[in-house]
């Protein structure tokens, strides 16, 4: 019991060791100086082949419209990929097309960085569309909310500006300098721990009890790499990072649990890099690893603790709720990569977390929900950023100064921006929620090709709490899943899929907004009644601001959910 | 809007060749040199590949040491775990009907000494691992079926036992029982 928590805590020190420096480096590589220029001929030949122009600056409409349309070009792309693999070469399994439901759902959920997967990888997707599609993606979504970041970034650097950077330039350059050489220390790591690396198809074994089975296999390294580094989830078989050949031991949980958190946790130390603001990111790291560690506490001692209703079967629990669970990590290393994979939105999982235990289910939602203690790549800050707009509207109604954030005055335009990212995220999720449920108990019988009866694994509050996980991590752009919702069909396709459009380009499009419009207007010099967003009494109040709307918008749900589990089962 | 379009479509493109070409060829490339030329490494008995070191396998005949419960009966291709929630009344008889087939196996065991990883389905539904208690509780079983002494048993099953620094200690089920096959 004892090695588990070690193991856990050198993790993630693991982690912040190697996310100190790579900050430094993101810094150097936003600011265009230090090491990583090695990579400029590379990049130079990529702008001359694309027709980019690096010198040019763009104000934030054009950036945001450089994004959106390159964006809408992958949907379209991976779209038909999708539909037509059963087709395409390199296909040695010989899986057929998706339905243009499921299709629609997928594109979209890989170019959003969430990668819900409603389809199986063994048998819903060829080797062609896993590399050329869902891989790809994860490449471009992870460097398109890099981008978006960095135009903030530069937004709050200047004292006064119109233009953030150029779109091209910081998205070729989070491939070539970031998650593209990280990406292949990793993958070749796995590879030399028994991730699968080759092209060979399927192979058929007799078992030494004479069984006869098929196993799947692919170039899976490669994947798993870019799926944890970009902080995108999306594995190659159906159970993802519980799989042994995605997750053959526990070093390499250890690698993949690192490699998801290290980027988020370096964009926070490149924040105070960059902007010369060291103790403003010492702040904002304080506040999220406080939410790391109100999250993960409860949900590692009720995991070790086992299951109440197992209990009184009588048998004996030496290493916690194991349904779910795989026996190379435990339970504990599970409970530590179900928080984690869910306050940064990764999304992937080494435990099925459907079975987990219901105050885990608890944390894991209100990981997703908050969306911001690290969060995903680059994403993580932006959603930071507009609770920090909201803490610092409220500290400056509250000492009766007109609002100011790093020397620019907040104004009505920007707090109506806020207002609404923030509440659409809670009506996306209630109101889906809702109707999902609404359809579930009254008409379960409705004719679909799957009847609403048949949607949910298991009965009662953990019924309602797979339709509420849904929404929530297709909302926060996360992608695990209470896997046994039955979500590979018409209606969760689409609704899903609107969720995750709407919960990715919204909180992208917003912050570079708000930073584009403060950055324009004339920088107001520190003066002793300025409030001070890099002390710690500042960032007390933004983790009240996040506690509170949160607490206002989700304790209903979550009451009628996992809550209710929760004390069912105890007092049972 | 029509700049911004062709600048898309070539740089689609170009990071196409580099991510989804370049980038699998060097991993693949590397794994070159690992076990089975990077396809995953097998287990090989008599000249005869039995299986995949890391796929688990259903050993369901009592003179074999038997792995944790799949909700895919451990087929390889199609990995998934039961999604069964904590407090579901189905899933908590499932757990209790495999309680009482092991003891019908198991005569000599009490309840108290089953480990609950031996009667709930692992996460993949591929799991290759027991711990060493789920070992030792079927120690008397084998020994008689097999009519080999429990000692011999217990010393294979410790020689087989993975220490990690961190990790919990676990035994690779289908190279136990190659090994116990070899046992005379």
């Amino acid at each position: 019991m004892n090695e588990q928590i070690t193991g856990i805590i050198l993790i993630f020190l693991s982690a912040i060791l190697l996310a100190y420096p790579l900050g430094k480096y993101f810094a150097g590589v936003f600011s265009g100086t230090g090491i990583s220029s090695i990579m400029l001929p590379l990049e130079g030949l990529i702008y001359k082949i694309s027709g980019i122009d690096p010198a040019k600056e763009m104000d934030w409409k054009s950036f945001l419209k450089a994004m959106l349309t390159i964006n809408m070009l992958w949907f379209i792309y991976a779209f038909f990929m999708l539909i037509f693999q059963g087709y395409l070469p390199f296909n040695p399994d010989g899986n057929a097309g998706q339905s243009p439901d499921l299709a629609f759902n997928t594109a979209i959920s890989f170019l959003v960085n969430c990668d819900l997967q409603h389809y199986s990888g063994e048998s819903g997707v060829t080797y062609l569309t896993q590399i050329f599609v869902l891989c790809f993606l994860q490449f471009v979504s992870a460097a398109t909310g890099i981008a978006a970041l960095v135009a903030v970034f530069k937004a709050l650097k200047e004292k006064t500006t119109s233009t953030l950077g150029n779109f091209w330039v910081l998205f070729t350059r989070a491939i070539t300098r970031i998650l593209l050489p990280i990406s292949i220390i990793t993958a070749i790591l796995l590879a030399y721990n028994g991730t699968p690396s080759g092209f060979e198809g399927k192979d058929t074994i007799t078992t030494l009890q004479g069984d006869s089975v098929s196993v799947s296999r692919g170039p899976v390294a490669a994947m798993v790499a870019i799926k944890h580094l970009g902080t995108n989830g999306g594995g190659w078989f159906g159970t993802n990072s519980a799989h042994p050949f995605e997750n053959p031991n526990y070093f390499t949980a250890a690698i993949e649990l690192i490699a998801q958190m290290i980027i988020p946790i370096a964009m926070i130390f490149a924040l105070g890099f960059y902007l010369g603001k060291r103790k403003l990111s010492m702040v904002i790291f304080g506040v999220m690893t406080t939410g790391l560690l109100l999250l993960l506490i409860p949900t590692i001692v009720s995991e070790l603790n086992g299951n109440p209703a197992i209990e009184k079967l009588g048998i004996a629990q030496p290493s916690g709720a194991m349904e779910g669970k795989e026996v190379r990590f435990g339970s504990g290393l599970s409970a530590y990569w179900s928080i984690v994979t869910t306050i940064i939105s990764t999304g992937s999982v080494n435990s099925m977390h459907d079975s987990s235990m219901p105050l885990s289910g608890l944390m894991q939602l209100l990981g997703m929900m908050v969306n911001a203690f690290y969060g995903g790549c680059g994403v993580g800050i932006l959603n930071y950023f507009i609770y920090i707009i909201i803490a610092v509207f409220i500290s400056g109604l509250m000492v009766g100064r007109t609002p100011e954030f790093m020397g620019h005055k907040v104004e009505a335009r920007e707090i109506k921006i806020v207002a609404l990212v923030t509440l659409l995220s809670s009506i996306l999720i209630k109101g889906f929620t809702a109707y999902a449920a609404f359809l579930v108990t009254h008409d379960p019988d409705n004719g679909w090709v799957v009847p609403p009866s048949l949607w949910l694994n298991n009965p009662g509050a953990h019924g309602f709490t797979e339709i509420l996980y849904e929404f929530t991590s297709a909302n926060a752009n996360n992608g695990s899943g209470f896997e046994g919702l039955g979500d590979n069909n018409f209606f969760w396709n689409i609704t899903t899929g609107i969720s995750l459009l709407l919960g990715r380009f919204l909180p992208i499009i917003a912050p570079v907004a708000i930073a584009g419009l403060l950055a324009k207007k004339k920088y107001i010099p520190e003066s002793p009644g300025t409030l001070r967003v890099d002390s710690v009494t500042f960032g007390a109040m933004t983790f009240g601001i996040i506690l509170i709307i949160n607490a206002l918008s989700f304790f209903p749900a979550l009451a009628l959910g996992p809550l209710t589990e929760y004390f069912s089962l105890d007092l049972k | 809007m029509k700049r911004n379009l062709f600048i898309s479509l070539r740089l689609t493109l170009v990071m196409l060749v580099l991510l989804a070409v370049i980038y699998p060829l060097i991993i693949a490339a590397a794994g070159y040199f690992t076990s089975n030329k990077g396809n995953g490494k097998q287990v090989i008995v008599n000249g005869k590949v039995v299986g995949y070191e890391l796929i688990g396998q259903r050993f369901t005949d009592d003179k074999y040491f038997q792995g944790r419960p799949s909700a895919v009966d451990y087929h390889a291709d199609g990995s998934a775990g039961s999604n069964k929630g904590p407090s579901n009344p189905d899933y908590l008889k499932t757990v209790s009907e495999r309680i009482d087939s092991f003891i019908v196996h198991n005569k000599t065991i009490e309840r108290k000494d089953i480990p609950a990883e031996l009667v709930t389905a692992s996460g993949s539904g591929l799991d290759p691992h027991i711990s060493p208690s789920s070992a030792f509780v079927q120690v008397p079983r084998i020994a008689s079926v097999r009519n080999l002494s429990e000692e011999k048993l217990k010393q294979l099953i410790q020689a087989h036992t993975e220490h990690g620094l961190l990790s919990p200690e676990k035994i690779n089920v289908l190279q136990l029982n190659i090994a116990l096959d070899d046992l005379k």
